[in-house]
């Protein structure tokens, strides 16, 4: 469960949010809005990689102030960018590197890579240099390298925006069948047609908040 | 610098503990500094430093990619060498260089990234002593090795952008929206590292 409650942000004077009340506990959240809205800030608020000037973020129970590391344990950060978020030069190096703190001994780090990697359908790549993937498989790399921490939250900013049609639909339906709560940011409006429930930004602010088919129509009003 | 080689290669020095050959490293750069003084030593190696890279089986391609810069860099140093000091000398300095910096190479090129951090890491634990972080440290050292093909494809993006706008590539050019580009990669990263949990 996660709860916000009175959050506002800022970026020096900028309110980029402002006055936010929530409580995500459905498996799906989709959440839509124009660019500079505040929907990332708002994604970035979920994991601590961003803290509210005021207001608390929790995530069962826990602070994101002053638990920031329990709470990224458990919510995962997918990236618009898969670039930005690969660190080592190959494919089941990179995985293993979000273990590197885990405490596990090397042949557990390496059967919890292929496995994380097979569910990914990413398993004969192992050795391939990262920098040789395509843009799906780049961002499946990035997936992967959250999964392998098994989070119980995945927030995931724009995931899909710079994918092409294919990999774009791929990665949707491993998405959508992971076992875990999902919080998406997003522009497709038929993914977030998906989803259990649709928060829609505008001006830092929930404008709307309900079942994919109201919050995308009010969305479309905001767009006229 | 293709660091993915460590993973995909099989020899003799590839099998070899990493913790093993940076020691050896730390250990041939020392004697390279303090012992080659003469074209004798020098030749010796040179020849020792090209068996070593025969036994670590790298493909010719990811060899040249890997060491033609340093090549230009020693012809330079070598030819003001030999200005200042004479040909002997050049020849000395010269071979000195090529052999510190391609041994580091070849230790890289033939050990996976992931288990120079576990070395390092290993490695550098009487650090913690003086209150410096053992894995923060072996994780800055990974970053810059890793980072290299990155500077690289964005420095080949921003040659491209150049040439679209009809304006020649060079380093004035070049120069600060690489910085830039470079600079916001690392925010980028930094933000993704977090998002891992690497620094809690």
């Amino acid at each position: 469960m996660i709860r916000l409650d009175h959050v506002t942000h800022r970026y020096d004077d900028r309110v980029v949010l402002d006055a936010v009340d929530l409580e995500l506990s459905e498996r799906r959240v989709a959440v839509i809005g124009a660019n500079g809205s505040g929907k990332s800030t708002f994604a970035r608020l979920l994991n601590g990689l961003v803290l509210p000037s005021e207001g608390t973020v929790r995530v069962d129970g826990l602070d994101t102030v002053t638990h920031g590391a329990q709470v990224r344990r458990k919510v995962g950060f997918l990236f618009t960018n898969p670039e930005a978020q690969i660190v080592m030069p190959t494919v089941g190096e990179d995985v293993a590197f979000s273990l590197r703190r885990s405490g596990l001994r090397a042949e557990q780090v390496r059967a919890k890579v292929g496995e994380t990697l097979r569910a990914l359908d990413l398993d004969g790549l192992q050795d391939r240099p990262s920098t040789h993937l395509s843009g799906g498989q780049k961002q499946l790399l990035a997936l992967a390298s959250m999964l392998v921490l098994e989070p119980d939250v995945l927030v995931c900013d724009e995931p899909t925006t710079l994918l092409d049609l294919r990999h774009s639909r791929q990665v949707h339906g491993i998405l959508a069948a992971l076992p875990l709560q999902l919080v998406l940011v997003t522009h497709d409006l038929d993914l977030a047609s998906d989803s259990d429930r649709v928060l829609v930004f505008d001006e830092g602010r929930v404008v709307a908040d309900g079942a994919p088919a109201e919050a995308i129509a009010h969305y479309r009003g905001l767009a006229r | 610098m293709s660091l993915a080689h460590a993973s995909t290669g099989d020899s003799v020095l590839h099998r070899l503990p990493a913790g093993r050959k940076l020691v050896a490293l730390l250990v041939a750069e020392v004697l390279v500094a303090v012992a080659v003084r003469s074209v004798t030593m020098a030749v010796a190696a040179l020849v020792v430093t090209a068996v070593l890279w025969s036994l670590g089986r790298v493909p010719v391609r990811v060899a040249w990619t890997s060491l033609r810069l340093i090549l230009v860099v020693a012809v330079l140093v070598g030819a003001a060498q030999w200005w200042y000091a004479g040909g002997a000398r050049a020849f000395v300095v010269a071979s000195q260089l090529v052999v510190a910096v391609t041994l580091a190479v070849l230790v890289t090129l033939t050990t996976r990234t992931g288990d120079l951090l576990s070395a390092l890491d290993r490695g550098l634990q009487p650090l913690r002593r003086l209150g410096i972080d053992p894995a923060r440290v072996s994780l800055t050292l990974a970053l810059a090795l890793t980072s290299v093909p990155v500077v690289s494809r964005l420095l080949g993006e921003l040659r491209e952008a150049a040439r679209a706008r009809g304006i020649r590539p060079g380093p004035v050019v070049l120069g600060v929206p690489l910085v830039v580009r470079t600079v916001q990669h690392a925010d980028q990263l930094g933000e993704a590292l977090a998002a891992r949990g690497v620094d809690d």
